[in-house]
């Protein structure tokens, strides 16, 4: 246990070291960065002694180094278009990024086994197969399209829900929350569903076959001789079993929410980081795009750590399987 | 269907197409209405968007034959200044969005494909080394996979954009941003053809003619590439057309972001960027058609290949 522990964290360290070499290489030789941060007027004392302050006169290992210092430090240097603080900007963003993931991800884990649990029992209803067809086409529509289909209904057509921006917030310390104003909460609905539609069809298709998967077995048709009332079956016997491949794999979607934060928070307008990434690709804003993927790979590997220690406590199996055989 | 069967053999052969006709493999198509409509649809895409310049009405790209005045007419109307008339109507520069859709059509279709040769070629090659040769080639070609894999495909050919355009020079990135694309789309997505080629290439390399070819004193070059590759490629196709489909949809996602296809060039994606301004001031049809054509040709593709999985895979024969 200990040493499969260990060795998993080795491998997520090994995992950042790689990512952090990519954004310090992204830093270093796209673009020149003391040019980007000079502007026009600038005399050769200038370029000198910025070059000295970015030790970018040291050798390379040395300069990566430091940039991992700084990176722990969280300090990204300046953005090239703002002028200000890379990690000032972030945390200013993050608030609203992880807002939507964590509204998104609650809908998409409620909705999706509910309607698993639904699709699963009554397998041959005409509801649950209208559902199934649905999710078909919900999972080859482009999140982007999605988007801009439920704007042009709620927004366009009905006028109920806002189709950009965040609506009011409030300051609560250094965050801001959008959840206690109800032009925030309005605001946050169609981004939220947006988002969490294709998780969401995700985690029911992986209930409903789960679940059918676990009805055949044996236990349960013993289960049902015994004369336990079908509701305590489904829920009880059946339900039990079918989360712990859930739960893993609800755990890897966290991180492609936050990805696919970038796409809706761009046809949103909503102010998190994704689209500060995204305004910093087109704009060639280094640091920024560094930044984001440092703090972006932190919180996948982070997730996927903690998905695999999960399995790992709840599935006994596994655990004999890593002594006897290697790998 | 099964006397006809038991009789050709007494018969003289067959003609080559003939004997193609009645293959399996065709025969498994013919008999899946849902695979013949999108292999149609699929088909008159792609040569709608190869004889593009010949078939669209007009010149999209063209300011000459461009007029102002055709902007914002309706689909199937005529417009009321020039009493022009365009099928699908036109956008705010008096674009034909037939045409826009047609050209679009052509470059979402050459990066898709582009990008995903690009893929397999990368992660054929690699998977075939990984799974051959084993060892320090092996365990780091899989481990680079791994981290990889760790990041959403789409977020990597985001990044891979950012860099690539850091690193051209401004008066080219329009230019250049085709390529970029198809370099960003491809090298996001060869993993997936890696871990299958591995996988396949570790069964097929201990069965007895790889062997038997070891003996005969073959290079481990030749082997891979005249003996297993063959045996590996059912899956690799099937791959190909789920990331064909896959790297339309990325490509879209990225010209619509504004990371993509820039505004002179538009793909499919970039014309539903510039669409989705007008859909609030009510010209629905600027947005609408290309997003539907997208929609269409992805769903299309991946029906497609859904049918090809199983229609290649021998245990559900």
């Amino acid at each position: 246990m200990l040493a499969y522990i260990i060795r998993r964290v080795g491998q997520s360290v090994l995992v950042l070291l790689v990512v952090g070499l990519v954004a310090f290489a992204m830093f270093r030789f796209v673009g020149d960065p003391v040019d980007a941060m000079l502007g026009q007027e600038r005399t050769q004392a200038d370029i000198a002694r910025l070059t000295a302050e970015l030790g970018l006169d040291k050798p390379f290992p040395v300069q990566y180094w430091r940039f991992l210092e700084q990176a722990v430090q969280g300090n990204f240097g300046l953005s090239y278009r703002q002028g200000r603080p890379v990690s000032e900007i972030l945390v200013e963003r993050l608030p609203a990024t992880l807002e939507l993931a964590f509204v998104s991800g609650l809908m998409a884990l409620a909705g999706g086994i509910a309607l698993g649990i639904f699709t699963a029992i009554w397998r041959r209803g005409i509801s649950a197969n209208v559902i199934m067809t649905v999710s078909l086409i919900g999972v080859s529509l482009p999140t982007f399209l999605i988007g801009i289909l439920l704007i042009y209904l709620f927004s366009v057509e009905l006028g109920w829900l806002p189709s950009f921006g965040r609506g009011e917030v409030t300051r609560i310390g250094w965050w801001t929350t959008g959840f206690l104003t109800e032009s925030g909460v309005k605001a946050l609905i169609l981004p939220a569903i947006t988002l969490g539609l294709y998780q969401m069809t995700l985690i029911m298709r992986l209930v409903r076959t789960e679940m059918l998967e676990v009805l055949r077995m044996d236990y349960i048709r013993f289960a049902r001789a015994r004369g336990i009332r079908e509701k305590s079956i489904n829920f009880r016997h059946a339900l039990k079993n079918t989360l712990v491949p859930v739960i893993t794999i609800t755990g890897l979607q966290l991180g492609s929410i936050i990805a696919f934060a970038i796409i809706t928070e761009t046809v949103f307008q909503w102010p998190g980081v994704g689209l500060l990434f995204i305004n910093a690709i087109q704009f060639v804003d280094i640091p920024v795009m560094a930044a984001y993927l440092m703090l972006i790979s932190v919180m996948f590997v982070g997730i996927n750590l903690i998905v695999d220690m999960l399995y790992f406590a709840i599935d006994p199996r596994l655990r004999i399987d890593r002594t006897g055989g290697g790998h | 269907m099964a006397e006809t069967r038991i009789e050709t053999p007494a018969a003289p052969r067959a003609s080559r197409l003939r004997r193609t006709w009645e293959s399996d493999f065709i025969w498994s198509f013919r008999h899946s209405p849902v695979a013949v409509v999108a292999f149609v649809v699929v088909l008159l895409m792609m040569l709608g968007a190869l004889f593009a310049p010949v078939i669209a009405p007009h010149d999209p790209f063209n300011p000459a034959t461009l007029n102002l005045m055709n902007g914002f007419t309706p689909p199937g109307q005529a417009n009321d200044f020039t009493g022009e008339f365009f099928v699908l109507g036109t956008d705010d520069q008096g674009r034909d969005v037939f045409s826009t859709i047609l050209f679009g059509m052509r470059i979402s279709l050459f990066v898709g494909l582009s990008a995903v040769c690009l893929a397999m070629l990368i992660g054929v090659t690699v998977g075939l080394m990984a799974g051959y040769l084993g060892g320090w080639t092996e365990t780091i070609i899989m481990r680079l996979a791994d981290v990889q894999l760790t990041f959403p495909a789409i977020l990597v050919a985001m990044l891979i954009f950012g860099i690539a355009k850091g690193i051209t020079p401004p008066e080219h990135r329009d230019a250049m941003a085709i390529w970029v694309l198809i370099l960003a789309i491809g090298l996001s997505d060869w993993v997936q053809f890696a871990r299958v080629v591995r996988g396949a290439t570790l069964v097929e390399k201990n069965k007895e003619y790889v062997q038997a070819a070891r003996l005969i004193g073959r290079t481990p070059f030749s082997i891979m590439l005249r003996h297993i590759l063959p045996n590996v490629l059912n899956p690799v196709l099937v791959i190909a057309t789920i990331s064909l489909a896959l790297a339309i949809i990325a490509e879209a996602t990225l010209s619509f972001l504004g990371v993509g296809a820039p505004p002179t060039k538009p793909s499919l994606g970039t014309l539903i960027r510039i669409g989705q301004e007008f859909m609030f001031s009510g010209e629905w049809w600027i947005l609408f058609f290309p997003a539907a054509t997208l929609l269409a040709l992805a769903l299309s593709i991946n029906l497609l290949g859904d049918w090809l999985r199983d229609a290649l895979n021998p245990r559900l024969r």
